[in-house]
């Protein structure tokens, strides 16, 4: 089943139409609305009308997350307030966060793409929905929530969390479709092992996992354990949250709704568009949208673009799993983490050094995070109480900084190693 | 009222590194009077008496050991039933919390060492009780 044949099975030239006539567009746009984007194309001596179709994409300036956080909160918005509907932000942070605001036409563009997502799933008007990922200023209850109810499914808002609420209206409602982020549908996996409810009680047949990278031995293990057809869903909220793209059933690359979001994938050193099928950082246009519309988004995502027709029927170009970054962040339990946000955080302390490491490992199917923290020379306590304390300080002030939580470990001073160029501050034991 | 000085080295729980305290001691010929050790599940606090503080702390420091000289009280009891519990039952009676404490006995004898929440007024009961206390020189030479 697809869902809108007419923009997911064009040719490349109409594609190519439609890409282009809507560049010229938001192009316009944001350079009459946004003095940040105005000002960048004039430094670059480049106005709208040298943007006459998508082969002028390169020409366009980039925009990083550095760029929305010193606009933040609405610098970027192309739209009037009065038109912004609903506003979303990123997982708060050290600093700010990443607030996204959508018009109304931002809310059906966003449950149209949602609806392909869930269709290319084979998810239909027949299923019932479980939205389990978190509803709130996180993009990916509610972005999976009205794809759902624009496809006709029933849908089961029951957010994040609880398992054993999960387990129950899954089984009672016989949820045949589930929407969360693939380390928690592993861990529902367990919790039904666990239960003793036995399987062929259960009705589940399919979900859509994202918000977080994972592995195809991860997918396999989904597979296995839960029974169900594992799809891979990508989105960020900058671009419009879940729904930018999305596996079909044939599993085999993510097809990236791209008469709404361009995609090219450039050099994260050169910044040049690499030759078609080579790695590199992905990067986004976001050609239909009103109330934030950016041009070439840096995802920081490294991803490698495959044009070919698939199997399914559609033509959009599909994107390959991503695996990696080009920058240091961390998604943990689908939070973003930067590392030199608990550096900055650990500046503040005095008791402790900011020679710092982070391990991540994934212990029973959910990501844990730990903080190894040098003792400062001088700071040293004489008592377990106050070594225990300032443990507990740390955890304390980063928890609630960060968003996530943590174990801390003290270590002596000078243990952590220092290299002479760039620091290691991650050790990342997922394999992902 | 004297106190003596003791060396606390944040030490993690790692095999060898207790070792590497006591060579870099021993090298430098500071002797120790007496050690404790209180640990948790990830690292311990190395509690040292040695015959050169100062020293010892400086070199402890300058190998990268997390050190402090704390400054402790240490008194002396007669090395008998009994005898630690009546000092004790003194501070008690006074509301008096003792953090740490570790004690050895040397013949007729019994050394304390010890960290109160409240120096002042630990001073104040063992004046008033006449306990005994000992200087960092009397500790040196036992």
């Amino acid at each position: 089943m697809i869902w809108n044949e007419t923009f997911e099975c064009m040719t490349r030239e109409e594609m190519h139409r439609c890409q282009s006539r809507r560049l010229v567009d938001v192009v316009e746009r944001v350079y009459h609305n946004v003095p940040f984007y105005r000002k960048k194309m004039q430094e670059m001596g480049i106005g709208p009308e040298d943007i006459r179709g998508i082969e002028d994409l390169p020409k366009l300036p980039f925009t990083t997350k550095q760029d929305l956080r010193d606009n933040y909160p609405f610098g970027l918005f192309s739209a009037p307030t009065t038109e912004i509907v609903r506003l979303h932000a990123s997982s708060g942070t050290t600093g700010k966060p990443i607030v996204v605001g959508y018009t109304r036409k931002d809310l059906a563009t966003w449950s149209e793409v949602m609806a392909r997502t869930l269709t290319c799933a084979g998810i239909t008007r027949h299923d019932f929905l479980q939205v389990s990922y978190g509803y709130g200023l996180f993009t990916g209850g509610l972005g999976v929530h009205y794809g759902a109810e624009k496809v006709g499914c029933s849908v089961i808002p029951i957010s994040g969390g609880n398992t054993r609420r999960q387990l129950q209206i899954m089984h009672d409602f016989g949820s045949t479709a589930l929407a969360c982020t693939p380390s928690y549908a592993l861990y529902l996996a367990e919790a039904i092992r666990e239960s003793g409810m036995p399987r062929e009680e259960f009705k589940l047949r399919v979900g859509t996992f994202g918000a977080e990278p994972w592995t195809e031995n991860m997918r396999r293990e989904i597979e296995e354990k839960l029974r169900i057809k594992a799809i891979d869903i990508f989105g960020l909220s900058e671009v419009i949250g879940p729904g930018v793209s999305s596996e079909c059933t044939c599993q085999n690359g993510l097809h990236v709704f791209e008469d709404h979001f361009v995609p090219e994938i450039i050099h994260p050193k050169t910044l040049e568009v690499v030759p078609e099928g080579e790695e590199g950082e992905l990067v986004f246009t976001t050609v239909t949208k009103e109330g934030m519309p950016l041009l070439r988004y840096r995802t920081r995502d490294l991803s490698s673009l495959d044009y070919s027709p698939c199997r399914c029927g559609r033509t959009l170009v599909r994107m390959k799993k991503c695996t990696g970054r080009s920058d240091d962040m961390l998604i943990i339990r689908g939070v973003n983490l930067f590392p030199s946000q608990v550096e900055s955080v650990l500046l503040e302390m005095k008791e402790t050094s900011p020679h710092y490491l982070l391990i991540v490992d994934r212990v029973n199917n959910l990501d844990v995070l730990e903080l190894q923290v040098e003792v400062e020379e001088g700071f040293f306590l004489d008592r377990i109480s106050e070594l225990q304390g300032l443990t507990r300080r740390i955890k304390h002030t980063l928890e609630s900084a960060l968003g996530i939580s943590l174990t801390v470990k003290l270590v002596e001073p000078k243990t952590i190693a220092r290299s002479e160029g760039k620091a290691t501050r991650v050790i990342d034991k997922r394999k992902i | 009222m004297t106190t003596i000085r003791q060396l606390s080295i944040f030490l993690e729980n790692k095999s060898g590194r207790l070792q590497e305290v006591l060579e870099a001691l021993g090298n430098e010929k500071i002797n120790i009077t007496a050690l404790t050790i209180a640990d948790t599940s990830e690292y311990g606090i190395l509690r040292l008496i040695v015959s050169d503080p100062e020293n010892g702390y400086k070199l402890l420091k300058n190998r990268g050991f997390s050190v402090n000289l704390t400054d402790v009280l240490s008194l002396s009891v007669s090395h008998e039933a009994g005898s630690l519990a009546k000092v004790l039952k003194k501070f008690s009676e006074e509301k008096l919390s003792v953090e740490y404490m570790y004690a050895f006995s040397l013949g007729e004898k019994a050394v304390i060492v010890l960290r109160t929440d409240n120096r002042p007024k630990a001073f104040e009961i063992i004046e008033r009780n006449n306990f005994t206390l000992i200087s960092e020189d009397e500790i040196k030479n036992l």
